[in-house]
């Protein structure tokens, strides 16, 4: 006889999963009841929020499913905007929530919250078991809908009474899921890619826009084979960092708002986009009608749904990237050359390099090519919300899928640093830093207890302007300076560490940097770097909301 | 813009219909009409729903329906050769006298059937196209429509074809 809480654990186990990040209550100590027994590694977060962050941030780094846990009620609710967060960038996770006996559903029981109900528009899928006899099996087809197809956050409500009761269950040896409304496509369809490839040597000026659902596929490998099979240069979005290596010759950088001049510049002049993995994103595109407005698109993603939403598309392929791209390797023929339209783009790479005043003081660009130099582009670099995301986007230089993790279609601040505690769970070898806003980092300051209390090795590097830093840079630019609520007062970083029993150093001159991050790598456990930067430094260049992209400001030479 | 009706069957278990309601309001799409059962598979409910939109809104409404794991199947019915109707009971007022014999004769001309009778009002069912049952719910005005109930469209392929879960 097994308990429905056993029977839980023990799938899990079966699933693989090592380390899950939680934090306990009334209806789920059946749950830590097994948890005390079990050889899983449980992490106490601070606060739930950071349960699902860390679990995402695992997710991310490992490309494997992080777990979270959660009691009913409050705790479950704090996992909201870490689900949602985990839901808007594609990533497995399962959030496992305690909930009241089944016999006090819907009775507004103490600490009772329809879970369900209010996680419907943010997961992939979410049960409500009522029966212990469907543990197993939910727990095995929670796992399967969030890695799958699309990944995304699959939420498991377990009432108490479901985890207590003890039934007769053995999980059998081999059991497939099978789900009748659930069969994603993984191979695209052969005259589409046949189509693609025929549009490429009609092409003069191909571009590659690619995005997460690359790393997500793990395609980075085959991307850069294409890539370079046929000369065809390559912008990123935000989520696609470290597909190719930021110092490939065919790499243009991040597309959008933030963007690089000169991929924008290739992205408006282009005539044939393929979008791979990407979903058109406002903060990509900028005003939709004037997007690569001379290219046919040909746009390869996992998911239908995402093919003709936002721009209409010339040859879509619905099917995983990494397939796809395999397909249209085993195609390339003919080669034609691109060479006029990569000497183009050089000239514009020349012209228009992303630049920042050099004049002494402590720019957080310096910061992040300090670090960049530093770790040369290795270990595993997390961000919160705001300018510090963008200029770590910017400055740092990504060699590889799954060393950039940032909250990206959500923009949760508070999301870098449990996310950096989950990245260290999946890839202990690695170095690991949250690049922090001051603001960003007090939404999640709290997590200072679980980094203290575990020794988890993360380095916090706050790029402090004692403002919320990105919402100033929009009030400075579009609402004549008027700084409305985002000036915040001075916080003495290093001692709150200290507190917590952590060092920490702080950094106001550049000449400092370079030994601060020194101290920050070479010290075993966590480390808070406070480096009070420019207060007033901004993002460059930037595309204003509703401006076509190749309409930036800043950021150019003088 | 025009209607379009779905046929969208999905898995009968609780929830599921907030699931597919939710993804509608979320995504700013309207419902017109919607009717759900059991159906002949095992298991599975049909839901027919009518709803308002540009072709490119109705592909967007039919992958997000889609993406949904307790939907099996979605299919829009409408460039299809298909027959639609919908079930209405409509209480009318009806004096006894002159008022009341001519609601039953209106009744007898849209093929409705009085399913009761009161002392001052008859209840009407009249089954047929959404068209057919506005008409008639225009010309019951006139004498007072006290309380009015639609069961929203249900649609069927005419002929062989049918909207099942396997092909
Ligand atoms: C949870 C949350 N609340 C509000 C915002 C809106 N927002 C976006 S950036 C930003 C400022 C971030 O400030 P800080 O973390 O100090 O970073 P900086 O921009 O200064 O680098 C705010 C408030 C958000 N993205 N997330």
């Amino acid at each position: 006889m097994k308990t429905g809480a056993k029977i839980l654990i023990e799938g899990l186990q079966r699933e693989g999963v090592k380390t899950i990040f939680g934090y306990p209550g009334g209806v789920v100590l059946p749950i830590y009841d097994e948890l005390y027994h079990s050889s899983l590694q449980h992490i106490l977060v601070r606060h739930e929020q950071a349960a699902a962050h860390a679990a995402d941030g695992f997710a991310r780094a490992s490309g494997r499913v992080g777990v979270c846990l959660a009691t009913s009620g409050p705790g479950a609710c704090n996992l909201v905007t870490g689900i949602a967060t985990a839901y808007m960038d594609s990533v497995p996770i399962v959030a496992l929530t305690g909930q009241v006996p089944t016999s006090l559903l819907g009775n507004d029981a103490f600490q009772e919250s329809d879970i369900t109900g209010i996680t419907m528009p943010i997961t992939k899928h979410n049960y409500l078991v009522k029966r212990t006899e469907d543990v197993g099996r939910i727990v095995r087809e929670a796992f399967f809908i969030a890695r799958t197809g699309r990944p995304g956050p699959v939420l498991i409500d377990l009432p108490k009474d479901v985890s207590t009761r003890e039934i007769d269950f053995e999980y059998p040896e081999t059991a497939a899921v099978s789900l009748r409304g659930y069969q994603p496509t993984f191979r695209g369809h052969p005259r589409q890619i046949e189509k693609a490839m025929e549009l490429l040597l009609e092409a003069e000026r191909p571009l590659l826009y690619v995005g997460g659902g690359v790393i997500t596929s793990e395609a980075a490998g085959e991307l850069c084979q294409f890539a370079e099979s046929l000369m065809i240069p390559v912008t990123t979005t935000l989520m696609g960092l470290g597909a190719i290596p930021c110092d490939h010759p065919l790499n243009l950088g991040m597309l959008g708002m933030h963007g690089t001049r000169y991929a924008n510049y290739a992205v408006t002049e282009s005539d044939l986009l393929i979008a791979i993995g990407v979903r058109f994103d406002d903060r990509v595109t900028g005003k939709l009608d004037t997007f690569a407005s001379q290219a046919k698109i040909i746009h390869i993603d996992i998911d239908p749904a995402e093919i003709g939403k936002n721009k209409r598309v010339d040859v879509p392929i619905v099917g995983d990237a990494k397939s796809v791209l395999q397909e249209m390797l085993a195609r390339v023929r003919k080669k034609k050359d691109y060479e006029k339209w990569m000497a183009r783009i050089r000239g514009w790479k020349e012209k228009y390099p992303l630049r920042y005043p050099k004049d002494g003081s402590l720019r957080p660009q310096f910061v992040i090519e300090e670090l960049s130099a530093l770790l040369k582009g290795e270990g595993i670099i997390v961000s919160e919300v705001g300018q510090n995301q963008m200029w770590t986007a910017q400055y740092y230089c990504f060699r590889h899928p799954r060393t950039w993790i940032t909250s990206g279609g959500l923009g949760t601040m508070g999301y870098g640093f449990p996310a950096a505690m989950g990245a260290h769970f999946a890839r202990p070898d690695q170095v690991i830093f949250d690049i922090a806003g001051d603001g960003s980092f007090q939404m999640n300051i709290q997590e200072l207890g679980t980094v203290s209390h575990y020794r988890i090795p993360v380095k916090v590097a706050i790029l402090n302007n004692r403002f919320l830093g990105m919402v100033r840079q929009w009030q400075e630019l579009f609402y004549d300076r008027r700084y409305s609520f985002t000036e915040l007062p001075p916080v003495d970083f290093v001692k709150i560490a200290n507190a917590y029993g952590i060092d920490g150093i702080k950094v106001e001159d550049p000449g400092e940097v370079r030994s601060a991050l020194k101290s920050a790598i070479e010290t075993d456990g966590p480390f808070v770097l406070d480096f009070r930067i420019e207060r007033e430094e901004n993002v460059f260049p930037m595309v204003p909301a509703g401006a076509a992209i190749n309409e930036m400001i800043g950021g150019q030479c003088e | 813009m025009k209607p379009h009706t779905l046929s969208v069957l999905v898995e009968n278990k609780p929830g599921v219909l907030s699931r597919v309601t939710g993804l509608f309001s979320r995504r700013g799409f309207n419902i017109e009409s919607l009717a759900v059962g059991v159906c002949e598979e095992p298991g599975m409910s049909r839901i027919t729903i009518v709803c308002i939109g540009d072709d490119a809104q109705i592909e967007q409404v039919m992958k997000q329906l889609n993406k949904l794991i307790d939907v099996i199947k979605v299919s829009d019915l409408t460039e299809n050769d298909r027959v639609e109707r919908e079930l209405a009971l409509i209480k009318v007022n009806a004096e006894p006298g002159s008022s009341r014999a001519e609601v039953m004769q209106l009744a007898s001309i849209f093929r409705a059937q009085i399913i009761d009778v009161g002392s001052r009002s008859v209840v009407l069912s009249v089954a047929g196209d959404t068209k057919k049952i506005d008409a008639l719910e225009k010309l019951l005005r006139q004498y007072g429509v006290k309380e009015l109930v639609r069961t929203g469209t249900i649609a069927i392929l005419r002929g062989s074809k049918t909207v099942r879960s396997t092909k």
